[in-house]
């Protein structure tokens, strides 16, 4: 049997010291290989600097189990990632991109390990009960991020989807009866890309991790323009070191904190500049990359050294000690407070829109992979001509959103079908 | 009459037929069991053989060297491919056959099979020994012998006629009900429940006005529905088409109360896509007509079946209401249609070889187990035949699955999820339906039934000189050609610069088999159905392969097995529901049970949690 590849974060979830992510299968060790640059030892912790194209992703301790000694029996590698989320997500992001890596399901290591005989009778009678409880948090957890609008959102397509491939099975099962015309029915296309639509439309909404991990909000700028300061102050404690040497933030700091109601996770970076300094580099590089990943960018430099002014609000901060210019958006000051309550009300406003609207559906990872795959045969049933590959699309388009709440079969269509038509003979 | 055999099989429909073929052809010694001996090979309903999805079916059974398909070309008096104009794999061979010539056909194929007996006579009970199946009693006092019965009784189980608001027991018009044998069976404690089946009533050929309608003539490409058949063995005639209308729905519309169905005098479930016309125009009232097709039932017969109007209603209401259809105006009926209701067993309780699972020895076929339609019924037969025949010799079972076969779809269905109406085939039941097409029926399936056993020397042969062109075809499909070559033959390709294989090209809607031809006039000599089948072949595959992946992870499922006494209520984590549906289903294996209705991925991962530790 040729297995996928599988890999998931097995660690807690970040930020946390360090993250473990596991992956199993055939193509472990191609995976490693290809981010280490090379393949350690079995069983032996090596310390490997993990890149990807040139972008180095995080300096770590990778450990390979070549199978079948291994905890699922495949090959397994382990990477522990410094445990941030960034790097975490970043990690996630370039397995993805592995060639015959997939994200494993819930479950799916331990049902590997199973199925190669590597957990014993006294773990295995403790997983079925595990996995009810899993699933029940997973409910749960569903139904406080989305209120169940998700499943009801999923339904909807699912009986329309439903009802497009009757329309279109009843053409190849019973045209030749009399009762059924010879072509689609009129508004059946329109029905369809309709759909597609309305799936593309929550792909582009908000993600649902904003709302459990908080809108990213980056904090740069040059060195010493009073990010570290800026943070403490709406993070209501010392979060971060502050003095007046420039470049004494080195790392990133995260701190979480809620500000009117709405999640934040606020990073602090080190000052973008040139350096000779080989430990400060690392930081800009990592403040380089927290960018690229923020929500949002709190600015404290000039405008227009701004490096992703999309997503940027423009501060000027010190306001106490320097004279205003006139193309910040908001101006403030940490020690004296003045101008931030602006840059509060501003900041929540600029959140509202990234995180998902009350009663809308908002898609966690897992479904936004789903029905993203959805989307793509949804476009391919528009498109394509042939009836018979039109059919096939939306039976792999079924499958797939079937896999978000569970699951229904072809009897489903087939009451669809029957529903809605008279059929002769 | 005393006689030992291996196999007794009850019935002489198209699924005892087969079976009794089938269980010979493997070389088990047979009794075919039929109420007379004329009646072997009778089509009771209809006169037409495949279908959409029911053609493909016929197919199949032919590729293991069945009956149906060859009986059926030497009784064809019209052939019809259905959605002609679609993609191959849902395309349906058809034909109507001449009732006589059909039951000839048959008659011959079994008195041409060593092995098999024929025995007139009513099976009155099963001997049994404990749970296991020592004979079979006759009702004349006889006994014969055997290791395994296949029961393929029809309607014949407990079956009751419905003319009108007046009833009475048969299973055929004209013929007795086994109403002893459907007694024993429920005393077995074997599930049984009543489905309701209809047939319209025949018209006299010579008082319709055949000028006053559309004709649909038979299909001039000579196609068989076996490769074995010899082109046309019987002169064609045409079928016609006629249409209810507002009269004809008045008339049926008052007399809504003197249908059994309306009434309340049948219990039992009919089909919802061979609804009765009493149905169609109470559900779907907003309709102004329905198509009625014409369709002659033999060469010297003047028998006419209007297809698209089985009823229960009284005789004079039947008349009224097939006289207010164009060109039927003066028509006469030779016989009233009727209502049949039958039992039928939960096939539930079925193994995938369509052996009772506590009953040793005891297999059933047809619409005992609750399908309509002869095709479904031939392929039960072929399964039940095979598999009694391995069991009875010790080897292994013979099982057919969803990713290789229509036959395989329906045994699943059947075996995992019940019927709650007449099962009946159709294409959107197969999810490999791509693969599954009914021309490629031989390449899936007879290599398979060759390593049963259960075909032909003739066939065998018939099957390698086959593969052998197939090969020579292919290597000459293999040759790379740049897209010039193409336009050059007047086929307007884009010229991408790349090199591809005819095989790859006709991935491109552009190509289909009579450019090829042009393209490379040596392809000539393979044109027809093996050139058809291999450009079909070719055209989807990538869409196969995709689909490869999905029978890798499903075989991969299957090969976890489940014990037969495992117990659901057991395992936590499972609902009512599911634990209900599992334990009537008894999913052999994991694949399964993952198919059986509303069981989720986490409960089956409990289930192989389980599984596995029972197993250790």
């Amino acid at each position: 049997m040729t297995a996928d590849t599988i890999y998931a974060l097995s660690s807690g979830s970040p930020p946390a010291a360090i993250a473990v992510i596991r992956i199993s299968g055939p193509r472990a060790d191609a995976a490693l290989e290809r981010l280490a640059g090379r393949l350690p030892e079995p069983r032996v912790a090596t310390l490997a600097a993990l890149s990807v194209e040139g972008e180095t992703l995080d300096r770590a301790l990778v450990v390979r189990f070549p199978g079948p000694a291994s905890a699922t029996g495949e090959d397994v590698a382990e990477l522990h990632l410094h445990g941030g989320r960034a790097v975490v997500a970043r990690m996630m992001e370039v397995l993805a991109t592995e060639e015959g890596l997939r994200p494993a399901r819930p479950g799916e290591f331990t049902r590997r390990a199973f199925e190669n005989g590597r957990i014993d009778l006294a773990e295995a009678e403790g997983l079925a009960d595990l996995l009810e409880a899993e699933t029940e948090a997973q409910r749960r957890c569903a139904l406080a991020m989305a209120g169940g609008m998700l499943s009801r959102r999923i339904r909807d397509w699912q009986e329309r989807l439903l009802a497009s491939a009757a329309r279109l099975e009843a053409l190849l099962d019973f045209s030749d009866e009399g009762e059924v015309g010879e072509d689609l029915p009129p508004g059946w296309q329109e029905d369809l890309e309709a759909l597609l639509s309305d799936v593309r439309r929550a792909l582009a909404a908000p993600p649902a991790e904003r709302l459990r991990d908080g809108v990213r909000v980056v904090i740069a700028g040059p060195p010493n323009s009073g990010k570290s300061s800026l943070l403490n102050w709406l993070a209501g404690r010392q979060a971060a070191i502050t003095s007046a040497i420039a470049g004494t933030t080195r790392d990133v700091v995260e701190a979480p904190t809620g500000i009117g109601g709405t999640p934040f996770l606020l990073v602090d970076t080190a000052g973008l500049r040139e350096t000779e300094d080989e430990i400060e580099r690392i930081g800009v590089s990592r403040a380089r990359a927290s960018i690229d990943a923020a929500d949002l960018i709190l600015w404290l430099g000039r405008p227009n050294d701004c490096p992703a002014p999309q997503k940027a609000l423009l501060v000027q901060s010190r306001i106490d000690i320097s004279p205003p210019d006139s193309a910040a958006e908001v101006r403030v000051s940490a020690e004296t407070g003045a101008g931030m309550d602006d840059l509060v009300a501003l900041l929540i406003a600029r959140a509202r829109a990234l995180l998902p609207h009350e009663g809308e559906a908002a898609l966690n990872a897992r479904h936004r992979d789903a029905i993203g795959t959805a989307e793509a045969c949804l476009a391919e049933a528009a498109r394509i001509g042939d009836l018979l590959l039109k059919a096939e699309a939306l039976r792999q388009a079924r499958a797939v959103l079937d896999r978000v709440t569970g699951r229904a079969g072809v009897d489903d269509m087939l009451d669809a079908l029957f529903g809605r038509f008279c059929l002769g003979k | 009459m005393n006689r030992d055999f291996d196999i007794a099989i009850v019935g002489g429909g198209h699924a005892g037929c087969e079976a009794a073929s089938a269980a010979a052809r493997m070389g088990a010694s047979v009794a075919l069991v039929s109420f007379a001996r004329a009646q072997i090979g009778a089509m009771s309903c209809n006169p037409a053989i495949g279908g959409l999805g029911k053609g493909h079916i016929v197919r199949e059974v032919d590729a293991c060297d069945g009956l149906i398909a060859r009986a059926a070309d030497h009784a064809a008096i019209h052939y019809r491919m259905l959605n002609a104009s679609k993609g191959a794999a849902v395309r349906g061979p058809r034909v109507q056959a001449d009732r006589r010539r059909y039951r000839e056909a048959i008659h011959r194929l079994l008195d041409g099979q060593s092995g098999l007996t024929i025995v007139e006579g009513e099976a009155s009970a099963l001997r049994l020994e404990g749970r296991r199946v020592a004979g079979l009693d006759l009702a004349d006092g006889g006994m014969l012998r055997a290791r395994a019965i296949v029961l393929a009784t029809g309607t014949f189980l407990g079956g009751k006629l419905h003319f009108g608001m007046t009833s009475c027991a048969g299973g055929r018009v004209g013929e007795r009900a086994a109403t002893a044998l459907a007694a024993q069976l429920r005393a077995l404690g074997l599930p049984l429940s009543r489905l309701k089946t209809g047939t319209p009533p025949r018209l006299d050929g010579r008082s319709i006005d055949w000028a006053a309608l559309e004709r649909q003539e038979t299909d001039a490409r000579c196609w068989t529905m076996s490769p074995l058949s010899d082109g046309r063995a019987a002169p064609q005639l045409f079928c016609a088409i006629t249409r209810t209308n507002a009269r004809t729905h008045d008339v049926i519309r008052a007399n809504l109360d003197r249908s059994p169905l309306f009434a309340g005098a049948i219990e039992g479930i009919g089909p919802r896509y061979c609804p009765s016309i009493e149905d169609k125009v109470h559900r779907f009232a907003d309709r102004e007509g329905h198509q009625i097709f014409l369709e002659p039932e033999g060469l010297d017969d003047v028998t006419i079946y209007p297809n698209g109007i089985s009823t229960s209603l009284p005789a004079e209401v039947q008349l009224a209401m097939v006289r207010s259809m164009p060109g039927l105006e003066r028509a006469e009926i030779l016989q009233p249609g009727y209502a049949v209701e039958y039992d039928h067993v939960d096939p539930r309780i079925l193994e995938p070889t369509l052996g009772v699972r506590d009953v040793e020895g005891l297999y059933l076929a047809g619409q005992i187990n609750g399908t309509t339609g002869y095709e479904e019924a031939a392929a039960q037969g072929l399964v039940a035949g095979l598999n009694a025949a391995a069991w009875a010799s010790g080897a292994a079972p013979i099982l057919f699955d969803r990713g290789d076969s229509y036959i395989g779809v329906m045994v699943d269905d059947l075996t995992l999820q019940g019927v709650t109406e007449p099962y009946r085939m159709l294409t959107a039941r197969a999810e490999y339906r791509l693969r599954l097409r009914a021309d490629n029926a031989e390449a899936r399936l007879t290599p398979k039934a060759i390593a049963a056993g259960c075909v032909s020397a003739d066939r065998q042969a018939h099957f390698r000189r086959k593969q052998a062109r197939r090969a020579a075809l292919e290597e000459i499909l293999a040759e790379p050609r740049a897209a010039p070559a193409l336009l050059e033959s007047g086929i307007a390709v884009r010229d991408d610069g790349v090199k591809r294989s005819l095989a790859e090209w006709l991935r491109f809607p552009e190509l289909d088999g009579a450019a090829l031809v042009r393209v490379e006039p040596l392809l000539a000599a393979y044109a027809g159905a093996l050139l058809d089948e291999a450009v079909e072949d070719h055209r989807y595959a990538p869409y196969v392969a995709r689909q490869r992946a999905e029978i890798v992870r499903l075989r991969a499922d299957e090969a976890v097995r489940i014990p037969q006494d495992f117990d659901y209520a057991a395992i936590p984590g499972l609902s009512t529901e599911m634990v209900e549906r599992l334990s009537a289903a008894r999913p052999t294996n994991l694949g399964a049970a993952g198919r059986v209705r509303g069981v989720t991925p986490a409960a089956l991962a409990a289930i192989l949690v389980h599984a596995r530790r029972k197993a250790a």
